[in-house]
């Protein structure tokens, strides 16, 4: 393994953290649409506190996707072709809530506007859901033949430890949007989200410990590299207590900030894990290694030179945009 | 499982298509839109214009629905190569995924970052700070543009590659190579002066529905003035740039080039050019035709002399070139027909719109009442709104379909390029279901548009931060005060 292959296993993952990081919010505002949000202003409310944001956030996705193709093209075919369903079913979800939004402003009758706030939140909590069961489901082993194509079938993807998966970082991303309502709006959608918080914690501990347990289970992370996985399992849980504090002391920015850690521990669990391989066969010959799954050293290199030039860039004017928007949203008046 | 005679190639292909043009429907509508709003923003900003404000702000909001709808639809394009093209994954990904990623790391970012800033900061930056929002924009999404026909030249005409002996896949020597590719800059402006005259023709074409109707009449026959003249300059562009990129094909594609003017015999030193024709597909020949000569070789070399290799030629030139590496048993012939239509309706097209454009800038000079009484003309521009979409999509069918039956030219065939891991199933069940939402959302789009074109421009903006709606005002003091 050469250390520019190094560097760009890490890269994805960075960019995996920044998207799980922004758009848990998202995705976690997104499915608070229908039931937390009681009436049209309130949505209105919700919805603006990531319209100038949602996309932008969606282009971390976007963006690891293409330095996974540029980096390690064999990672990439295997894991997207593999998951197809998967993926499929994620890109449907993050078409309707993509566009809900949108439209949802632009329509007439309840009906529709109905069925546009519908999609914003099954469409957030969907794609929420599958892309932790993807990602538990693909360090759990799949199965992988020489040439490096996935061959799985439902139930190698579907089962117990992928379904907390999923769970889990779905309550993660609502948690995380409740601590981004928490900060961007104010009067009543804050305290409720606060209580809502107060109840959503401990189910999140509780999904924590048995997704802690069941790795230990599923995986060969504790097997082979006990002293880290075990470290940041802690860093997740500690992470999250934090979070909590924040929600009982009422402390906001520490609650955002622990669940935007806790979401990127996740990610750091993960490719720690994984670590040095890409995807986990069941039959250990054929995983895909860092070594072998990546573009040459030509292409690694470039991509490096220009990722450093433009990413500075990038991250000033995407903080300059939060900066931008920093300021709360009242809350609608009440009036009859 | 019930054999209904589809293998996961033929569905393959055809999910590749619909996604690709219907998302198509949408980029050259949100690149050009961008760049017309950003025209009135701009002259706005100069004139101090109020009606310039609110054209910005009235066709912007069409610029917004499109923009939605390509972001959403692009993500199946990125995903859609690792889900169903595992094996070109593979093959191209030294050389693919570079351009893609850097497509949203220097395009995706900036154009989705001020998309938003843009949307909700009205009256809240200094006019010239907001109007370089909007062109920051349209300078983002022109740039993910020239890197995503960057990738897609290089599979039209691969350079700057070796091929790893090892793994047999294709490896990136020079970036300068892929970046400088003449195919990359034959295509580029034609698709960017494409995509403005996309915008211009549709918006002009709402604006003549609206002036059929004598509503505002001031604003649409200022918004059709701006429109016919970005339509103008860059229809005339288009054509510029597409006889462009048709030269420089006969010697780069040549099966594509013939099959574009439905060649299949050598032609003569008199340059028939086929107006239209009739064609025997499976004998490779011309059934009837009416010629018109000298035009062919007016198009392809710009003098009246000169020859054009015909498609049988050509195919037998490609079975000596390539049986040996990939069999005797390959079909050169690209889908001829659907090469020969699309090019006339292209090209016909770019000469009509430059057509109506001229005549509609002199109907609707200032002092003129000419556009109000010639409603003839006004129905003529209104359905010609649709005609873009038709015409962007005839472009693609020739430059893609006239790649058969490579994936990369000359160097991956299609059917070696498919995953081989994927089900049939779940390709039918994804292309119903994609197919299904692109028509839903489809009929909102059109529905959307069209209301919005009936609520008409008067019709406070309400998208977002700076709505002035006072009950919801984020800027009040003490909004960060605890209660």
């Amino acid at each position: 393994m050469t250390s520019l292959q190094l560097l760009w296993f890490i890269l994805i993952g960075v960019l995996f953290s920044g998207f799980f990081f922004l758009e848990g919010f998202d995705f976690g505002v997104g499915m608070l649409v229908k039931s937390f949000a009681k009436n049209e202003a309130e949505r209105d409310v919700v919805i603006r506190s990531i319209g100038p944001h949602w996309d932008g956030n969606e282009v971390w996705l976007i963006t690891a996707g293409g330095a996974m193709f540029a980096s390690f093209p064999m990672w990439y075919a295997t894991l997207f072709s593999g998951f197809y369903l998967v993926l499929f079913l994620i890109l449907a979800s993050l078409i309707f809530r993509g566009v809900s939004f949108e439209f949802r402003a632009n329509m007439k009758t309840e009906t529709w506007r109905n069925f546009w706030e519908w999609a914003s939140t099954i469409g957030s909590f969907c794609a929420a859901f599958l892309f932790g069961m993807l990602f538990t489901a693909m360090i759990a082993g799949m199965p992988i033949d020489k040439n490096g194509d996935m061959t799985a079938h439902f139930f190698d993807y579907v089962n117990l430890f992928s379904l907390v998966g999923g769970v889990a970082v779905t309550v993660l991303s609502l948690v995380h949007g409740l601590n981004f309502i928490r900060l961007k709006t104010s009067g009543e959608l804050r305290d409720r989200a606060l209580a809502w918080n107060k109840i959503l914690y401990p189910v999140l501990f509780a999904g924590e410990v048995l997704f802690a347990i069941l790795l230990y289970f599923s995986t060969d992370f504790f097997a082979k590299k006990p002293l880290t996985t075990t470290a940041i399992v802690v860093a997740l849980v500690v992470f999250t207590c934090l979070a909590y504090w924040g929600v009982l002391g009422n402390h906001e920015w520490l609650s955002f900030i622990g669940s935007g850690l806790s979401l990127i521990s996740v990610v750091v669990l993960i490719f720690n894990g994984l670590f040095p391989r890409v995807m986990v066969a069941n039959n250990s010959a054929y995983s895909l290694l860092i070594k072998n799954s990546s573009s040459s050293p030509y292409t690694l290199h470039l991509m490096t030179i220009l990722t450093f030039s433009i990413l500075p860039i990038v991250l000033i004017y995407f903080i300059w945009s939060y900066w931008v928007f920093y300021k709360r949203l009242a809350s609608p008046k009440q009036n009859a | 499982m019930l054999n209904l005679g589809l293998d996961i190639l033929g569905l393959a292909r055809f999910q590749f298509g619909m996604t690709t043009v219907f998302h198509f429907f949408f980029v050259p509508f949100s690149i050009g839109l961008a760049f017309v709003v950003a025209v009135m923003e701009t002259m706005y900003a100069i004139k101090g214009d109020k009606d310039y404000k609110k054209m910005a702000q009235f066709w912007g909001k069409m610029f917004l629905y499109s923009f939605a709808v390509g972001v959403v639809t692009g993500i199946i394009q990125e995903f859609q190569f690792g889900m169903n093209w595992s094996e070109y994954s593979r093959f191209m990904g030294d050389i693919f995924g570079a351009p893609l990623a850097i497509e949203a790391l220097a395009a995706f970012f900036l154009e989705s970052t001020f998309i938003g800033m843009w949307m909700f900061t009205w009256d809240r930056f200094n006019k010239w700070v907001h109007t370089l929002f909007i062109w920051l924009v349209m300078f983002g999404s022109s740039l993910s543009a020239l890197w995503i026909l960057a990738a897609n030249s290089f599979m039209q005409n691969p350079l700057g590659y070796i091929i790893n002996q090892q793994t047999g896949h294709v490896q990136m020597v020079s970036f300068g190579a892929v970046l400088s590719n003449p195919q990359l800059w034959s295509e580029f402006p034609h698709v960017i002066f494409g995509a403005f005259v996309t915008a211009s023709f549709v918006i002009a074409g709402c604006a003549a529905w609206r002036l059929l109707k004598k509503d505002h009449v001031t604003f649409y026959r200022k918004s059709l003035n701006v429109a016919l003249v970005i339509g103008l300059i860059f229809s005339v562009g288009s054509i510029a740039s597409g006889d462009m990129q048709s030269r420089y094909l006969i010697n780069n594609q040549p099966m594509k080039f013939a099959a574009m003017e439905g060649l299949y015999k050598n032609s003569t030193n008199k340059g028939e050019w086929a107006a239209v024709s009739g064609f025997d597909t499976k004998n490779h020949k011309t059934t009837w035709s009416v010629d018109v000569p000298y035009v062919l070789n007016l198009l392809s070399y710009h003098k009246t002399t000169g020859t054009v290799k015909g498609m049988n030629t050509i195919n037998t030139e490609l079975h000596a070139k390539y049986d040996k590496k990939f069999g005797s048993d390959i079909n050169y012939y690209v889908p001829t027909k659907t090469l020969f239509w699309s090019f006339r309706i292209m090209s016909g097209a770019g000469a009509l719109f430059a057509l109506l454009a001229i005549v509609g800038l002199i109907f609707n000079r200032k002092k003129s009442q000419l556009i109000m009484s010639q409603r003839w003309f006004l129905y003529i521009m209104g359905l010609c709104l649709w005609l873009p979409f038709v015409v962007n999509t005839a472009g693609w069918f020739i430059t893609e379909f006239g790649r058969y039956p490579w994936v990369v030219y000359g160097l991956l065939t299609i059917a070696d390029a498919v995953s081989p891991n994927v089900s049939v199933a779940s390709l039918l069940t994804s292309n119903i279901i994609y197919f299904l939402m692109f028509a839903g959302m489809g009929v909102v789009m059109i529905v959307l548009c069209h209301r919005t074109l009936k609520a008409g421009p008067d019709i406070e903006n309400t998208d977002g931060y700076a709505a002035g709606d006072t009950d919801l005002d984020p800027y009040s003091k003490g909004a960060f005060n605890h209660d």
